[in-house]
């Protein structure tokens, strides 16, 4: 076991998938001499040179779309959009053409493109630094669309999403990029649990919060007040948002008998709503009360000095708990 | 002649060979021989895939009529192992890469997405979103320069890459971005623009105050202004770009000055937009007919090879109007395959919910 931040484990992720396999390669804005702006990719061009490590024109589009072609010529691109709110002029390429490739070709072609992309708020940044934009992406089919919550799973899900012949959607939450956690670097990537499959993070019995990326340890920071009053809350990390890892939410939901999905995205048409309705038709005869959503507000992101009213914290979470508990 | 409006044209409309100080035809007797029957089959088969739109067999067809040269003469220049990336208008470029016309018909008739086998023809299946495909042309480029496959010396391994775009695409946000990939990267590619004058009802001047050509400058590649309805010329500088490209000398623009005879498409009704002496004028910039009267002129066009032709062109038609009809409806079913690599557990429910639907109406 060794310890390290969430970045360094993504960093030591994408360089055990390009030791693993030379047709890896890393494409972004500055993340060849820089290691990108948060470093994500730190010391891989000096190691793997100039090209597989590349620094790409400012143009998300032409980075999706010139992978697209290297995929097609049979590399595996690993994209680094430097932020969430930067992925919008790529969104053709993405959810047009990345997308429905394998599925436009009947199978003869695919794309196993990884879009790695710094999302989520709470950094104190300006406009367009701090934004969720993932119930697009989960909403589209052809896309698998995953992010971590701690470094162990930075490290694991990284390099399976590398080695997924579907486009990836990879998601890194920005704000716990320096937080500290064990990675067990020993284990073979076929030993690492499954970045599709629902993390158990804490078992409890009164109340099940779901929650992905940096929620996650919002909720279990919501989980240890709430013991303090002697209720039992569950907290499920997601892993991935497409597909749903619907039968352990659903089993965690039947044993609880209450669930809230925390998440920063906006609500309105988010992954909280779908895994809501979801949970409603698998459990409706176990539930005790309605399922609650804790999420970002139906606004734009707003200015950072006020963002901590804008994300779900501890105390907005407890309180969606005393209502499901009340009912 | 002002340099920025010169154009390539080793044609002209008359049929009379024109010489030029930087490209000369290596096309033999036979060779012009074959580019003019080529062009004969194309029109053809836009002729009765037009045909077979109006009668309700195609949900849509995009016509070809008058870019036959361009199409025909870059499409022959290219070698097997190249790659084409083309939009929905280029029959004539995939007829060169050996698709069958029948093959074609099944994405108009709504039967597939991607008609052809792009592995083996080595040409993507017709890109609709203007431009999109110009940026997969250009990282396919810069993957056969990683690698190693371009500049080796050799011309039967070194590759190429061809995007094929109009005029309404050279707005678009993804062509230029891929003119700036392909330079930065110097990627072996050719960037094939057909100005057929017309994005549906916007004129070219409606996307451009310059030649298309002039673009190049900007972008730090040749630019080059080619006769689009000469077929010899068109030939000669795609085969001097796809060479630049192959040896590692980088990309190239290439704009090919043509004309859209027909329509859009077949919901398109061009009366509204654009004037019949426009037609005119171009009428008499054909493609086919300026080859035609050179080789007949010249004795190399006989008689019993054009009716000869004119048994092809018909059979050719012939036969799309019987496969087209027998073209199979995909199973409904298909819907649901691959959507991903693997399995989908909601994906597979849906499924289930249709079978269901399907064998309750069998019932009925």
């Amino acid at each position: 076991m060794s310890e390290f931040t969430l970045l360094n484990a993504v960093n030591r992720g994408l360089r055990r998938a390009m030791e693993a396999d030379s047709k890896v390669i890393l494409m972004g804005e500055d993340i060849g001499k820089l290691g990108g702006v948060f470093r994500a990719t730190e010391g891989l061009q000096k190691d793997f040179g100039e090209g597989r490590v590349i620094d790409t024109p400012l143009a998300e589009s032409g980075i999706v779309g010139t992978a697209i072609g290297l995929a097609l010529y049979g590399y595996r691109p690993v994209v680094e959009i430097q932020f969430d709110g930067f992925v919008y002029p790529a969104f053709d390429q993405i959810v047009v053409q990345l997308a429905r490739m394998r599925y436009r070709s009947a199978g003869a072609l695919f794309l196993p493109i990884t879009i790695r992309m710094p999302f989520g708020g709470g950094i104190g940044s300006v406009e367009h630094h701090g934004e969720s934009p993932e119930a697009y992406f989960a909403s589209t089919p052809g896309l698998r669309v995953v992010t971590c919550a701690d470094p162990s799973d930075a490290y694991w899900m990284i390099q399976q999403a590398i080695v997924s012949d579907d486009p990836v959607i990879f998601l890194e939450p920005k704000r716990r990029y320096y937080q500290k956690g064990e990675v067990d670097t020993t284990l073979d990537i076929s030993e690492a649990p499954s970045m599709y499959k629902a993390r158990v993070v804490l078992e409890g019995s009164d109340c099940t919060l779901l929650s992905y990326g940096p929620t996650v340890a919002t909720s279990l920071q919501a989980a240890r007040m709430a013991a303090v009053d002697g209720v039992s809350l569950e907290v499920i990390d997601l892993r991935s948002l497409s597909p749903l890892d619907l039968p352990t939410l659903i089993e965690s939901v039947k044993k609880t008998g209450r669930a809230i999905v925390v998440h920063e995205a906006s609500s309105s048409g988010g992954v909280g709503g779908e895994i809501g309705l979801c949970l409603m038709q698998s459990c409706f005869y176990y539930l005790h009360a309605p399922i609650l959503r804790v999420t970002g507000y139906d606004t734009p992101y707003p200015p950072s000095r006020i963002e901590d009213d804008y994300l779900p914290d501890a105390d907005r979470i407890l309180d969606a708990v005393e209502k499901v508990m009340g009912y | 002649m002002d340099l920025q409006d010169r154009i390539v044209q080793l044609i002209d409309s008359t049929g009379t060979l024109i010489s030029d100080p930087r490209y000369q035809s290596t096309l033999n007797d036979a060779a012009l021989l074959s580019l003019y029957q080529d062009m004969v089959l194309i029109r053809k088969l836009d002729e009765q895939a037009t045909a077979l739109q109006r009668q309700g067999e195609l949900g849509l067809w995009a016509p070809l009529l008058g870019q036959e040269a361009a199409q025909i003469g870059s499409g022959r220049a290219l070698k097997s192992q190249d790659y084409v990336f083309s939009t929905y208008r280029e029959h004539g470029v995939a007829w060169c890469r050996g698709v069958d016309p029948v093959e074609m018909l099944r994405f108009w008739r709504g039967t597939m997405h991607q008609p052809w086998d792009a592995n083996f023809h080595r040409m993507y299946g017709y890109q609709v979103i203007i431009g999109a495909h110009a940026l997969h042309a250009t990282g396919y480029a810069m993957g056969a320069h990683l690698a190693g496959r371009i500049g080796t010396g050799n011309p039967e391994t070194d590759q190429a890459v061809v995007a094929y775009f109009g005029d309404g695409a050279m707005s678009e946000g993804d062509v230029n971005e891929a003119f700036i990939f392909a330079t930065t990267y110097k990627s072996p590619i050719v960037f094939f623009c057909q100005n057929n004058q017309w994005a549906i009802s916007e004129p070219t001047k409606r996307q451009s105050s310059i030649h298309l050509s002039e673009r190049a400058k900007g972008f730090g590649l040749p630019g080059i202004r080619v006769d689009g309805n000469d077929v010899i010329a068109c030939h000669a500088v795609t085969t001097e770009a796809l060479d630049r490209a192959r040896s590692g000398e980088g990309p190239t623009l290439i704009e090919a000055v043509t004309y859209r005879m027909g329509a859009h498409t077949t919901s398109d009704d061009p009366t509204k937009y654009r004037a019949g002496s426009d037609d005119d004028f171009w009428r008499e910039k054909d493609p086919i007919d300026r080859l035609k009267i050179y080789l007949h002129n010249n004795g190399i066009l006989k008689v019993e090879f054009e009716t000869e032709l004119a048994a092809k062109a018909d059979s050719l038609a012939e036969r799309m109007r019987v496969e087209c009809r027998e073209l199979p409806n995909p199973d409904a079913l298909s819907m649901f395959n691959h959507v991903y690599s693997g399995s989908d557990a909601r994906i597979d429910e849906q499924k289930r919910e249709v079978e269901v639907i399907l064998s309750e109406r069998e019932v009925h």
